[in-house]
């Protein structure tokens, strides 16, 4: 037996084939998922996948949020369906208020691409518990509106719940606050991050590493043992 | 509104004194004639339109085509071509049942004057264009030349355009996997921002611009035509047709790469369904272009309503309409009966489509507006018959002097402090420094199967998962070879492609081109161009490697001064197994390093004598195709049979910045000892091609050599993989730390 996961197509969605293919690497079954359609074909986990949707020229993620689709997810992640929102999907996930906090333009002003250098910060999520916590990982990062914000309290909480999953390393790509990748829900069924976890599947591509993997093979062992 | 009647084909038959603007349009007195001579009456206003825009320097290749036609004459003879010049771009047999389309275009004026949508719009052409053979893009390229680093106009101008690249080439997911960025005074007003893309496809989904069987319809999709892109258009309206009218018609075309992002899914969906009978995208000369292209290539005539075109503007006049360079939009050719799935499937993806008329028995181009026919032409006149020039070309009076100023004499470095402090220069100079700050603004990972991107060799996609197929592609052009020697400059723009391409493991199938002239009314540039061509033509012949198509970018010159004549050339080449490819840095230390190819006293046109003396005289290198053909053998076995681990070609900063970047890319050092029978300046900076550094595993070693040794390729061993410095025994020693800092810091420096 193995997993569904649901990737969702939004018109501008850039990475929906490639986070198929990730979670075919990580032995589960990928099922498309398409922004009209309410119906999400009984998938045990969602996965809101990078891009700019709807051109994403009002705000990342802003119009996403109000699709159909979503009407489902948001109903289905609050009553614990494991949800994984990378870039444009993080965006959309905060939008939702499904997270807290926003997502602003790149404190540089540029699209920035590179291999970035992350620790995850919290290992017992739905997506991470194929790392160990403190563990140091190189994702790929590409995105124009990459920086975390939330007021300080928010923050506070954050960091005192053990909310945040992954922190940048080294170099802070966008000017994230407290160099915030990646962040959870109380409940941990809910993860957003800016880094591309799925570009990071198979040698030889993109960066030549696999650090990106557990992310799948995490919530596949989630949802085999449940 | 206006009072003025209809210039319907009746009224242009009855009223034959009627003067038009065929001069504002652009088109020449003998030119114009030549239309009513065609038409045997005057043509009407939306007629004259179309002439004028297909009969364009840039739509009809009027001052080249007598000599691009060696392209075709001289093209090699090639099992791997599938589709050649003529359609949309050029099409190559890859194994295993995949068909690659590929090509690189000039997006130059309109870059200079918004550099942001100039560059964009440039990538959204060229994508359409690979839409249109029935391929889905897979990937990116942007050769790029900007003014001297240090102008102000040059921090105007390039984080413009490389935004634009990125913002719609990243809006798209497109992975950007190659290019060149070059500074050189001579493009400070005249910038060059070509574009080049790559699609995949199976053979069988190979698809044309043609309309044929009568009674199918013609569907315009994608975005609503607007008033954006129409130059001439503005002059007809405002003066012939109606005075009344305000003006409102930017030049630089606006892009909109999420509608894009649409009409590259519906597209494909629409192919895959088998829903298309021929199609053509919307670029240059907008629907002129498109229908005339269309009607002349297919088997019948075409009708087309235009009032039925979806308008952002109503008050656009036909003749707007036919001219308008509205972005994204695309013309297919659909039969009667799977024109609902059509739209149906423009529907899901929610863009516009439109039946605007359809294929007739007959063979005339029949337009009509508000009831009334207003254009009647035979489309082959509008598309393929449009004037053909021979302009006089004559060798410019001061090429000899430019020879006769030999670079070989210039001051040489006498001392080992001179070369390091020589050699920190070269890596930090505008054209060697590293360009990450600009690649890093350009996506590569998207689509998850980039194998190799820039600063590598060449860009390397994977094309089929289970067997790991790859195609590989490299982007080159040197202007200042070209300039000392338009002829060999041509040739060893190829060469060094065709080389980035074999160090990196593929082999080289066919070519594009990208030819950036001056003006083509000054008999030097003319040529320069001619040269060019006649070499690049030459060379392909020589190695095996067809044109495929391309584009010609004249009249790049502001006042009397042109460009360099700059051909760049783009190589592309198919690996088997992607998991053999070689990449440029070094990947494990004591690795021994090899020298492949003869080093001589070439400094003719090389970065050592811009960056230290501001020079350009003398002659290139030396040409020797049968020896890149060699390397390239060499490069490929040696990558298949898995003898090197890493390589890099040597070309422009010599062997001192191949290693240099090798051992930054790897974050290992170098240990060089100059070879019996070299300076140790010659060694570093010389320029000569046909070469690469290799490192090779010492397991390897014998085997190496021995395989260079029987097919007869020179082969040094130079020096060892090791440490964290650069070392030059004897001479001076340079850590990565402080290498790093002068290839890094320059860019951002002057750009940030």
């Amino acid at each position: 037996m193995t997993a569904r996961i649901g990737v969702v197509t939004f018109p501008g969605s850039l990475d929906d084939r490639d986070t198929q293919r990730a979670i075919r690497l990580a032995g589960a079954e990928p099922v498309a998922l398409w922004h009209k359609d309410k119906d999400l074909k009984q998938v045990d986990a969602v996965v809101l996948c990078g891009g700019f949707s709807y051109g994403d020229y009002l705000r990342a993620g802003a119009i996403a949020r109000f699709s159909p689709v979503m009407e489902t997810v948001i109903e289905q992640a609050k009553s614990g369906m494991p949800v994984l929102g990378i870039c444009n999907g993080f965006q959309i996930l905060t939008e939702a208020h499904l997270l807290p906090g926003g997502m602003l333009g790149n404190d540089h002003l540029h699209f920035i691409c590179r291999d970035q250098k992350l620790r995850v910060e919290n290992a017992d999520t739905a997506w991470t518990t194929n790392y160990a916590g403190g563990q140091e990982i190189h994702i790929p990062l590409k995105n124009m509106d990459g920086r975390y914000v939330a007021d300080e309290r928010t923050l506070d909480m954050l960091e005192a719940e053990g909310r945040v999953a992954f922190r940048y390393l080294d170099f802070n790509p966008n000017g994230s606050l407290r160099d915030i990748a990646g962040i959870t829900n109380e409940a941990g069924n809910i993860v957003g991050l800016m880094p591309h976890p799925e570009h990071a599947v198979e040698p030889l591509i993109g960066t030549g590493r696999t650090d990106g993997l557990p992310f799948f093979t995490s919530i596949l062992k989630k949802l085999v043992n449940a | 509104m206006s009072r003025t009647p209809l210039d319907t084909v009746e009224h242009a038959a009855g009223t034959p004194d009627v003067e038009l603007p065929w001069a504002e349009l652009g088109l020449k007195k003998d030119e114009y004639e030549r239309v009513v001579e065609i038409l045997g009456r005057r043509p009407t206003g939306a007629e004259l339109a179309m002439y004028s825009v297909m009969w364009s320097e840039h739509c009809s290749y009027k001052s080249s085509k007598v000599h691009l036609r060696q392209f075709g004459e001289k093209a090699p003879q090639s099992d791997a071509l599938l589709v050649g010049i003529g359609e949309n771009a050029g099409v190559v047999d890859v194994g295993q049942g995949y068909a690659v389309t590929f090509k690189v275009e000039s997006h130059n004026h309109p870059s200079y004057v918004e550099p942001y949508q100039g560059a964009a719009t440039g990538v959204g052409g060229i994508v359409r264009d690979i839409i249109a053979m029935g391929a889905r893009p897979v990937a990116v390229v942007d050769p790029l030349r900007f003014g001297a680093a240090d102008h102000p106009d040059t921090k105007r101008v390039l984080p413009g355009v490389v935004a634009g690249i990125g913002g719609y080439g990243n809006c798209l997911g497109l992975p950007n996997i190659g290019g060149e960025v070059v500074f050189d005074a001579c493009y400070q007003g005249n910038p060059l921002v070509n574009a080049g893309a790559i699609g995949v496809m199976k053979h069988e989904d190979i698809h044309l611009a043609k309309a044929s069987g009568a009674g199918n319809k013609v569907i315009l999709y994608g975005a609503r035509t607007g008033g954006d892109g129409i130059g001439g258009a503005s002059i007809l309206a405002s003066e012939t047709f109606d005075d009344a009218k305000p003006s409102k018609r930017p030049a630089v075309q606006v892009g909109d790469p999420f509608q894009e992002k649409l009409l590259i899914e519906c597209t494909l969906e629409a192919f895959q369904e088998k829903l298309v009978v021929g199609i053509q995208d919307l670029g240059a000369a907008g629907l002129s272009c498109a229908t005339s292209e269309l009607a002349s290539n297919g088997s019948g005539g075409m009708r087309v309503t235009l009032d039925d075109v979806p308008l952002r503007d109503s008050t656009l006049s036909p003749e707007e309409i036919l001219m308008s360079e509205s972005q994204e939009r695309m013309c297919a050719v659909v039969e009667p009966e799977k024109v609902d799935r059509f739209l149906e499937i423009c529907d899901k993806w929610d863009v516009i489509a439109t039946v605007i008329g359809e294929v007739t028995d007959g063979d005339r181009l029949e337009i009509f507006w508000h009831g009334g026919k207003i254009v009647d032409v035979d489309p082959r006149t509008v598309a393929h018959d449009g004037p053909v020039y021979e302009r006089p070309y004559a060798r410019p009076s001061w090429q000899d002097e430019l020879q006769a100023d030999d670079a070989n004499k210039l001051p040489r470095p006498g001392t080992g402090d001179e070369l390091k402090d020589q050699v920190l220069k070269l890596v930090s100079s505008p054209n060697q420094a590293s360009k990450s700050w600009i690649t890093s603004q350009y996506d590569h990972f998207v689509q998850g199967n980039t194998v190799l991107a820039q600063p590598e060799d060449s860009g390397m996609i994977r094309i089929d998962e289970s067997s790991g197929l790859g195609v590989a592609i490299a982007t080159d052009g040197n202007g200042r070879y070209a300039k000392l020697d338009p002829y060999a400059g041509a040739q060893l723009a190829l060469a060094e492609a065709y080389r980035n391409v074999a160090t990196t493991g593929a082999k080289p199938l066919a070519v594009s081109d990208c030819l950036n002239f001056g003006s083509p009314e000054d008999p030097a540039v003319m040529w320069q161009f001619a040269e060019a061509i006649r070499g690049l033509a030459d060379a392909c012949q020589q190695l095996g490697t067809p044109v495929t198509g391309g584009n010609v970018s004249l009249y790049n010159q502001t006042g009397e001064a042109a460009i360099h004549p700059t051909p760049v050339v783009a190589v592309l080449g198919v690996i088997d197994d992607v998991a053999r490819r070689t990449p440029v840095a070094f990947q494990e230390e004591g690795q021994l390093l090899y020298l492949l190819g003869d080093t001589r006293e070439e400094f003719g046109g090389s970065a050592w004598s811009q960056v230290i003396h501001d020079h350009l005289g003398g002659l290139p290198p030396q040409v020797d195709l049968e020896r890149e053909r060699l390397l390239a053998e060499i490069l490929i076995s040696a990558s298949r049979d898995g003898m090197i681990d890493s390589a890099h070609d040597l070309s422009d900063g010599g062997l001192v910045q191949a290693v240099v970047e090798s051992a930054l890319l790897g974050g290992k050092g170098a240990r060089l000892v100059v070879p019996e029978g070299l300076d140790a300046f010659t060694f570093l900076f010389s320029e000569s091609a046909g070469r690469a550094l290799v490192a090779v595993p010492r397991s390897e070693e014998l085997r190496f050599n021995d395989m260079c040794g029987a097919r007869g390729l020179p082969v040094t061993r130079v020096g060892v993989v090791d440490g964290d410095t650069v070392e030059v025994q004897g001479e001076f020693t340079l850590s990565l730390d402080t290498l790093r800092e002068a290839h890094e810091r320059t860019i951002p420096a002057l750009l940030a």
